[in-house]
């Protein structure tokens, strides 16, 4: 018993905490590292649709996105389908070849993600198809997630 | 005086403010840091028509058309289907290798059409597509089992023997310009 009050009484209590800001610096720079900053502020309403069959997009950064649903209006009101590209609702589907075509020069294998609202008609998904045919967007994503 | 003033100075910076520093960073990238990936049904588009290009010449059986209305109903081939079964079709029609003379010679021509009027609900073409895709899907698993003995998903993306299946089963979806 002796023997081991001894030893407790030798060793030192603390641990030396010079290699924490090592340690959160790790993290840190792994944060850094996997965050995307850019989120733009939905002005549409979009609930997703389920499906089974999904596939992942592993680059994040190829990846741009198109909104389509119902326009957010003041005191939780929805207004009629638009088209979101960025920040900027799109009131004319044409201006949508200009657009992806100057994305597609800054990125010449951009995916386009197409977030669209599970009640809107197909239509106007249709008229957005055409246009990135014409734009020469070709990868496309009906974004989905996991049917439960 | 000098001399004996620099020995006073303390060069040194404290080094304890960094761990504080370096937890604000990291709880500021916490926070904006978006862990959950996108997923969704990819698709590739066909690339624009040339003006007053003719479309090439397809054999009437190495099609199948889908068509969905504005109520959400499906009819594949003429053919009233509800939603769950379009997969179970699909792979009847991209496997039948030449039996049936209705259906597709062999997988790699087999072409399926997908046409839907212009009020037709998203989340039923996307369901419907996802059918599509499931039959794909699980010809491509079967394709992989019986080559190498593994299933697709653990090929490795890219490799020779990924691209032998894709070959086997190209996904071959054509969306039709929906009914004004």
């Amino acid at each position: 018993m002796g023997k081991f009050e001894k030893k407790s009484a030798e060793s030192d209590p603390t641990i030396s905490l010079t290699a924490m800001p090592d340690i959160i610096f790790m993290l840190l720079i792994f944060f850094m590292v996997t965050t995307v900053l850019r989120e733009v502020t939905l002005q549409v309403q979009v609930n997703y649709t389920r499906a089974e069959n999904i596939e992942k997009i592993e680059q994040k950064r190829l990846v741009s996105y198109i909104y389509v649903g119902p326009e957010k209006l003041g005191g939780n009101q929805l207004g009629s389908t638009k088209i979101q590209i960025d920040d900027s609702i799109i009131e004319d589907v044409g201006a949508v070849q200009q657009l992806m075509y100057d994305k597609l020069q800054e990125e010449p294998k951009i995916i386009v993600s197409l977030r669209v609202h599970d009640e809107t008609e197909f239509g106007i998904v249709t008229d957005i198809q055409e246009e990135l045919r014409d734009a020469g967007t070709l990868r496309l994503n009906y974004s989905t997630q996991q049917e439960q | 005086m000098f001399d004996n003033k620099r020995d006073r100075e303390d060069p040194e910076i404290g080094g304890a403010g960094m761990a504080d520093i370096a937890f604000l960073l990291l709880i500021f990238f916490l926070l904006v840091t978006t862990i959950d990936v996108d997923t969704g049904i990819g698709l590739q588009l066909p690339p624009a028509p040339e003006e007053n290009q003719e479309p090439p010449p397809i054999k009437e059986r190495n099609l199948l058309n889908i068509l969905v209305n504005s109520q959400g109903m499906v009819l594949m081939d003429e053919e009233p289907t509800p939603v769950n079964q379009v997969k179970q079709k699909v792979k009847e029609f991209v496997t039948n290798r030449g039996k049936n003379p209705e259906l597709s010679d062999s997988p790699d021509k087999a072409i399926v059409s997908i046409k839907t009027d212009r009020e037709t609900p998203y989340n039923v073409y996307i369901d419907m597509l996802d059918e599509v895709m499931g039959a794909y899907a699980e010809l491509r698993n079967q394709g992989a089992q019986s080559e190498f003995g593994v299933s697709y998903e653990q090929l490795e993306e890219g490799s020779e023997q990924q691209q032998a299946i894709k070959d086997m089963y190209p996904k071959k979806i054509s969306i039709a310009e929906p009914n004004q």
